[in-house]
């Protein structure tokens, strides 16, 4: 589908800055300035977070649940008020909009596929309201459905599609309002583990190709790492850490990052908390480096790697080998267990 | 396969089944004893089979101390049709502003139902002394329409809360994500999906004020409804007339039902039929 056609001005509504936009030349696609959520007394729901997303970025808002991620997406796409602080979409202040004025648009997490209506009309809903004609909107439509793939099943209503489809459908008719930013709340959570899989990769594909940014919030640190530019970990209604994928990953700012992308030990090592990485452990004592002595607690065969639980004083440590060497050594639960690792793969905690 | 049901099941299913006999030997008593001959009674023997009772019935009011049914089937059609509709809009209206807390809502909601449990009998005299008392004549389009959603809409409140209780509130939040102001979120998203609800009111509505005496009788003004038009010629008359009454009524009721089941479906079978195009 050629995207640029899409620009045609006399689709444009007078309100959307589209010349502004490409004069101004925003740096940011959407910020976040001092966001603070409260629902009454109590522990806000998001607690004075700030936040740059820039331009055409894969940004996933990543945490445990409860810890604001979904809040803050919803604040952004205003179906929740802000307590205090500022939200920008391009550089525009948008903090008290109602959403179809924001330039954002929201995928649900059920998608909300109007269940009256079938997949065409569904993504035709939003020109539908503009009184857009009716020939006119579903040819547009059909365009979107195209775009992700789902032109052949135009005429089904949501109740006929599979959950991927239904997806398709709902991201469809998010595009068709050429948001500037597309927010989606955990889309990929209902889908079985080979379609999400599927799904991601498409959502990665289609962000690239609008060049617009998206911001995904999830609970899995994997889709986390496999979509985002730019990973912002919550917890406990505040911003733990924003930052590139590989940098969360290499460097996490603190033990709640560390522990929660998985894959790390988080260790006392001359006084200080450090994390290491599990597949930089070794299992056996090796000279030279740093160890830690437990039991063997658990043992998971993962195929190219093997995962080794050691336990000690009720906390849990993690060994990734590759399964030759596991083999090699085979331990066996209940044995005895050392954790050895190098000085400098040591990452001083915050 | 020697799955052998337990004792239970066999009491449970005479249960039921003495119940569907009780329930509907009666009516079909009715049915047969409505083609009774010209020259028999109330009750079997059969004296024959003619259909002189419904020439009788439908020859007007042919001096068998009938009154005008025709004219009160008229009323009560008529009255019927307007309690729905209102009962209809009252309880969506109802429903959608209880999807929020608002203060006093308990107090509101319990008074509505309230009139669920309150005999009947009183309500209606009740209306009627007040309408009495404030020197107004009591008349079906009034009074009439009044007492008769004493009882039409708890019932309907009732289906539209457990409705819209069940709406998953993305649908709206979807819509105005896509640009819909108020009244085309309202029209265009919530109405078609709670349609079923809505058409599932407007029949309690219809069927149980068809069929309402102890709150109408008081207050419909001159001019009987059906029921108490029946009522009055089972104490005035003595004749299987009453019977050809009670299985023409019930032959609307089935209609009306299934005229219901068959918008539902056509409805459904709407959307679905767009598949193949």
């Amino acid at each position: 589908m050629n995207l640029a056609l899409k620009q045609d001005p006399a689709e444009i509504s007078p309100k959307a800055p589209k010349l502004q936009q490409a004069t101004m030349g925003h740096r940011f696609d959407a910020e976040l300035v001092a966001v603070t959520k409260r629902y009454g007394p109590g522990a806000p729901a998001v607690d004075d977070i700030s936040l740059r997303i820039p331009r055409g970025s894969y940004c996933c808002l990543l945490g445990p649940s409860g810890c604001g991620k979904s809040t803050t997406l919803r604040m952004l796409a205003g179906h929740e008020d802000v307590t205090e602080g500022a939200i920008l979409i391009h550089g525009t202040e948008i903090t008290n909009k109602p959403p179809v004025e924001r330039g954002t648009s929201m995928m649900f997490q059920d998608y909300a596929l109007f269940p009256h209506l079938s997949a065409l009309d569904n993504v035709a809903f939003s020109l539908k309201v503009r009184g857009v004609a009716k020939e006119e909107r579903r040819n547009q439509a059909r365009e979107y459905l195209e775009l992700v793939q789902m032109d052949h099943l135009a005429e089904r209503l949501p109740n006929q599609l599979s959950g991927g489809q239904q997806q398709r459908v709902a991201l469809a008719r998010s595009l068709i309002t050429r948001p500037k930013v597309l927010l989606l709340d955990e889309p990929l959570s209902a889908l079985d583990p080979f379609l999400r899989i599927r799904m991601r990769a498409e959502l990665k594909r289609i962000q690239k190709e609008l060049g617009i940014s998206f911001i995904h919030v999830t609970h899995s640190q994997d889709e986390a790492l496999a979509l985002a530019d730019l990973i912002v970990v919550m917890n406990d209604a505040v911003i733990m850490q924003a930052a590139p994928a590989r940098e969360v990953f290499e460097t996490p700012a603190n033990a709640f990052v560390a522990r929660f992308l998985g894959g790390h030990n988080v260790i006392r090592s001359e006084g200080r908390e450090v994390s290491v990485r599990a597949d930089q452990c070794r299992l056996g004592r090796m000279p030279g480096m740093r160890a830690l002595e437990g039991v063997i607690g658990m043992i998971e065969y993962q195929g190219t790697q093997v995962r080794i639980t050691i336990t000690k004083d009720d906390e849990d440590y993690t060994v990734l080998m590759d399964a030759p060497t596991y083999f090699a050594q085979s331990p066996e639960i209940g044995e005895p267990g050392v954790m050895s690792w190098e000085a400098s793969d040591e990452h001083v905690l915050g | 396969m020697t799955a052998r049901r337990p004792r239970s099941f066999y009491f449970l299913a005479t249960l039921l089944g003495l119940f569907i006999v009780f329930l509907y030997a009666p009516m079909a008593c009715v049915y047969i004893l409505s083609f009774q001959g010209p020259n028999g009674g109330m009750s079997f023997p059969m004296t024959g089979w003619s259909t002189h009772w419904y020439e009788v019935l439908f020859g007007g009011t042919g001096g068998q101390g009938m009154g005008d049914i025709a004219a009160s089937f008229r009323r009560s059609i008529r009255l019927a049709l307007i309690v729905a509709v209102i009962s209809a809009i009252i309880a969506v209206s109802a429903g959608m502003a209880y999807r929020r807390k608002f203060p006093g809502s308990n107090f509101v909601f319990y008074s509505a139902i309230t009139s669920m449990v309150l005999p009947g009998i009183f309500v209606g005299f009740g209306i009627a002394l007040t309408f009495n008392l404030l020197g107004w004549r009591v008349n079906w389009f009034t009074s009439g329409i009044g007492a008769q959603l004493t009882w039409t809409l708890p019932f309907g409140l009732l289906i539209m809360f457990i409705v819209l209780g069940r709406f998953n509130p993305s649908y709206e939040e979807a819509a105005t994500d896509l640009g819909a102001n108020a009244r085309q979120r309202f029209t265009d998203v919530i109405v078609p999906i709670i349609l079923p609800g809505i058409i599932g009111i407007m029949m309690a509505s219809l069927t149980s004020s068809y069929e309402e005496t102890a709150r109408t009788q008081l207050n419909v003004g001159t001019g009987n409804t059906m029921p108490m038009e029946v009522t009055g010629l089972l104490t005035a008359s003595a004749t299987p007339v009453l019977f050809a009454i009670g299985t023409v009524t019930t032959l609307f009721s089935f209609t009306l039902v299934g005229l219901t089941i068959f918008a539902l479906s056509r409805l459904a079978k709407r959307r679905t039929m767009r598949t193949a195009a």
